[in-house]
């Protein structure tokens, strides 16, 4: 007797529990390492997600914007989801819910169709329109769909529209993100150059941050050197809006008058150079003004860095107020840097979030024993080189580029460490090596409010070192022989 | 089903066809259309479907709605913890539903059990120069480094079928080669017109690889019986499949939640096949009802008096032993029931919900919250077919309204005029409505809590439900200046 297959029909047999013995041991070893690390094909547990995710974040940072997925129904879905979670905020985004007949005659009609709904029924200022995996591999015309849509009516002409190519088999959603904001901005800024004009303000481009706090903090930091500013694109109302008994669908976002007039700024800054790159290199070329693309502003080193750029940028003084803070900071590290001191840590997660970690920990003493990009190119292995070239604390340690997050657990099993940051994706691994997951990355789907807490700035460095000391100082206190527990850690 | 037709004060048939109207007066002609024949006003008296259903969804209406591979991925497969499930194609489809939906698994994770996210992470040359290669390596990997997983599912996504690449053929051969299981599903999310069709494609896909391929290892007996369309969602299954037991049945299997790939395929063995999520697996149940002769009963675990009637149902298909046991154990759990009724219902009595999910909960549900005394007055479906809504009628009070499909502006409306105390809906929803002040359980994955099936299941559910309408906390909403 056979099925379909040709597999012939067999008595159910349990594995013996002593086989389930053996390779549970075995999924821990060198040799399984080995195994693990020679895959060629499969992706197990990735760290990065696609495309479409980034530039739906992208798209929630301007005023009155509804994001719009051409494509199947079903991405639009699994994006908003995912920012729901992690935000634990509304994200509202529509789809035009392309179908098989898509595939045969394009996507046009969903578009046209999406964009006459969606503007009656939501009444947008700006439709920030992606691709999901569909159109892309039929090949749609996005520029032609979006022109004939507005010639046909169905959306004002003078209503932005602004689309970008985002295919989820190329890249992350930090390119993405990229593309959209990229996007965005060339749309917004089209003719608005004026010869001459000089806004006074910087354009601070936050890169792909999933953390609203740091929003915040930027602005905060910005507004005590008393400099005037345009965020772009601007998440914190977006993703972190009052509870007050109204729902607002766009509760956020930068202005569109101001982001249209970021072009005759007087400096910009782009923050992180791996989900900002085409956007800072479009900007550099066109928008008047001083440019800089830094690194994220994780520890006190590339805090400073920053600050002193915008200090640089315009002329002016460190604030005394940030001078404290500054100082502040260091008295919350040196205060507790014994905690951490030589502490072998495994990091992985977006580039940008990596070299601000890898530079905080090595800045603390910690060492950032092996980093591990999902995905990544030779640049950015080349940089975090630099980065552990920098320091003693570097040394011995590995970076592992487009590995996932079951080698890391390889590495983990094998190679020991004391403490992981990442997202909460890493929980399994971090469990089954028994050490804690600092989550500082995206997304946070099992621990409450941190987005809301910053991991930039002066400030973000006192809540990552409080975070990470406290936890530890916790495993010792349930840890520890009963005459080792004592009042003071 | 309920007995009497229910009203609730202040809802007529005029009120919600007014409602409607109002609703859809802001879309534009084609769509208004399109929308109107899914809204209607309840007629239990007619115990058939209000409103049209299982249609291509409205383009930029902002609907709640997934896709095929959802359906395939999320609820049918992925729950089945001895399988290695590869998202096939690029990286995003298996990332956003790697451990989102809460169905629960024992077993040691990435040795007897795989809640993890495989995928092919498609690369531009992938969709260049096809995937097939690619999978096949990736079988093999898979197989080697997860020497204990009974079988693979190989989860297409919307390029793999739309670049032609032939995941059947290379699944038939790894499975030769590896002498394992590898089910190929062509799942694609741009195939129908939501997760529904990925449950069909998926049971068809149990049908032609796995169903009929292994036999029980005990001998058989009249209490074999198989849970189907429960998904240990919270660990539901950990609380109904103890409480069947109870009953003196044997659950040979469970489709698909904490599932075992070979108890699954040995399910052609028993003598009834209890359904709980119709619409995600009925098919299954008729081709084992036509192919092997197995009955089944659609049941309904949500609530004392629908368990009750549940239970007294399947009895009613057994011997005396059965139907003993079974009141033995009404009986028992009436007075511990009765308390947690007692416990919450001053509380929660004369509060109303509004529904919005996906294959059973807006009408199963509907029992439970009537238990503590609340009124269901609107609910819908995001994915139902006619016969989900024909199953819904008599379950909901006179007039209210029912929804397919709905838009995110088409449930704030309804929500904003009929005023609820409590939503229950999805993830997407959830903070749209908190941040209103209406206080919300998500109730695809039970927000986190759960079990909410069986006896035990309602304990928890009703915990739940009076913390998020009593919760001190939404009294803080309106600021006192």
């Amino acid at each position: 007797m056979s099925n379909a297959l040709g597999l012939e029909v067999k008595t159910i047999v349990e594995t013996p529990p002593e086989e389930v013995e053996r390779v549970k041991e075995w999924i821990n070893t060198d040799e399984y390492k080995e195994k693990n690390f020679a895959r060629q094909a499969l992706v197990i547990n990735p760290a990065h997600a696609c495309q479409p995710l980034g530039a739906q974040l992208a798209a929630h940072g301007f005023e009155g914007t509804l994001p719009f997925v051409h494509g199947s129904q079903g991405c639009a879905s699994y994006y908003r989801s995912t920012l729901n979670r992690h935000f634990r905020e509304p994200a509202p985004a529509v789809s035009d819910a392309m179908t098989e007949d898509g595939a045969v005659f394009g996507g046009q009609n969903n578009l046209h169709e999406g964009l006459e709904n969606a503007y009656a029924i939501y009444k947008p200022k700006m439709i920030a329109v992606f691709t999901s995996c569909m159109p892309e591999v039929i090949g749609d015309d996005l520029t032609a769909f979006i022109k004939n849509a507005k010639q046909k009516g169905f959306v004002p002409k003078e209503m932005p529209v602004p689309y970008a190519n985002t295919p989820s088999f190329s890249g992350t959603h930090i390119n993405g993100y990229d593309s959209m904001l990229l996007s965005i901005l060339q749309n917004l800024t089209e003719g608005k150059q004026i010869e001459g004009r000089c806004t006074g303000k910087l354009n601070l481009i936050p890169g792909c941050d999933f953390n609203t706090g740091d929003y915040r903090e930027y602005k905060r930091i910005l507004e005590a050197f008393g400099i005037p500013y345009t965020v772009l694109a601007d998440i914190s109302d977006s993703f972190d809006s009052p509870c007050d008994g109204n729902y607002h669908l766009y509760a956020g976002g930068t202005k569109l008058d101001d982001a249209a007039d970021s072009i005759n700024c007087k400096a910009t800054i782009a923050i992180g150079s791996y989900s900002t790159a085409k956007t800072f290199g479009w900007v550099k070329d066109n928008f008047s003004g001083k440019h800089a693309s830094l690194p994220m502003p994780m520890g006190i080193e590339k805090t400073d860095a920053f600050v002193m750029k915008v200090a640089e940028l315009f002329g002016k003084d460190v604030p005394a107020s940030l001078k404290n803070e500054r100082g502040r900071a260091v008295d919350a590290i040196t205060d507790s840097h014994q905690y951490i001191h030589g502490k072998k840590f495994a990091v992985y997660g977006d580039p940008d979030y990596l070299m601000g970690y890898v530079s905080f920990l090595l800045e603390v003493g910690a060492r950032p024993y092996h980093i591990l990009c999902s995905r990544g190119n030779k640049k950015v292995e080349k940089d975090l080189q630099a980065l552990l070239d920098s320091s003693p604390f570097g040394q011995g340690c590995k970076i592992y580029m487009n590995k996932d997050l079951w080698h890391l657990r390889s590495l983990l099993m094998t190679d020991p460490v004391d403490g992981i940051i990442g997202d909460s994706h890493g929980k399994f691994a971090a469990r089954d090596a028994k050490v804690p997951l600092f989550r500082f990355g995206f997304p946070i789907f099992d621990r409450v409010n941190k987005h809301r807490y910053p991991l930039i700035g002066y400030q973000g460095a006192i809540n990552m070192m409080t975070e990470i000391c406290n936890k530890f100082i916790d495993i010792k206190d349930e840890t520890c022989e009963d005459r080792q527990f004592e009042l003071m850690r | 089903m309920s007995d009497k037709i229910r009203k609730v004060e202040g809802i007529t048939k005029e009120s919600t066809e007014a409602l409607i109207a109002e609703t859809l007066a802001v879309y534009p002609e084609k769509a208004k259309k399109k929308r109107a024949p899914h809204l209607g006003a309840n007629d239990p008296a007619s115990g058939s479907a209000c409103v049209k259903s299982n249609k291509k969804t409205v383009p930029g209406v902002m609907s709640a709605r997934g896709c095929a591979y959802a359906g395939a991925k999320g609820v049918v497969w992925g729950p089945i913890r001895d399988m290695v499930h590869v998202s096939h194609g690029p990286v995003g489809c298996g990332w956003y539903s790697w451990g989102t939906r809460r169905n629960m698994m024992s077993g040691i994770t990435g040795v007897t059990s795989f809640p993890m996210q495989f995928t092919s992470d498609f690369q531009e040359k992938d969709i260049v120069y096809g995937g097939d290669k690619k999978l096949k390596t990736l079988l093999e990997e898979a197989h080697e480094l997860f020497p204990l997983a009974k079988g693979i599912s190989v989860l297409s996504e919307c390029p793999v079928g739309l670049i032609g690449d032939d995941i059947n053929s290379v699944a038939k051969q790894s499975a030769k080669d590896l002498d394992i299981p590898i089910i190929p599903c062509n799942c694609e999310g741009f195939r129908g017109v939501s997760q529904s069709l990925g449950h069909h494609i998926s049971n068809d896909t149990i049908r032609d690889f796995i169903i009929g391929t292994r036999e029980y290892a005990e001998p058989e007996s009249p209490y074999d019986i198989a849970l189907i369309g429960e998904y240990n969602i919270g660990g539901d299954a950990w609380s109904t499949k103890p409480l069947l037991e109870e009953c003196g049945f044997n659950v040979k299997a469970v489709w698909t939640g904490d599932g075992e790939l070979e108890k699954i395929a040995a399910t052609h063995k028993v003598k009834l096949n209890v359904i709980h999520c119709y619409r995600s697996m009925n098919y299954m149940c008729k081709v084992m009802e036509e192919k092997y002769g197995i009955p089944w009963v659609e049941l309904n675990f949500f609530g004392p008096t629908k368990i009750r009637n549940s239970l007294r149902q399947l009895a009613e298909l057994f011997d005396d032993t059965i139907k003993a046991k079974v009141e033995a154990v009404i009986a028992k759990y009436d007075p511990i029931m009765q308390a947690v009724v007692d416990e919450y219902k001053p509380r929660l009595d004369g509060k109303k919900v509004m529904l919005l999910v996906g294959g059973l909960r807006p009408r199963h549900t509907i029992g439970a919250y009537e238990d503590l005394g609340m009124d269901c007055v609107g609910s819908g479906y995001e994915f139902a077919h006619t016969d989900d809504y024909d199953r819904t009628a008599p379950e909901m009070p006179d007039a209210t309204v029912v929804y397919d499909d709905p838009s995110e502006y088409e449930f704030e409306k309804f929500a904003a005029a009929l005023k609820p105390d409590l939503v229950g809906s999805g993830i997407k929803e959830k903070y749209v409505f908190q941040k209103m002040g209406v206080p919300f359980r998500q109730m695809h994955s039970w927000d986190y809590s759960g079990p909410y099936h069986g006896y035990k299941g309602f304990e928890v559910f009703a915990r739940d439900v009076d913390m998020a309408i009593n919760s001190p906390t939404w009294k803080l909403v309106k600021a006192p200046f």
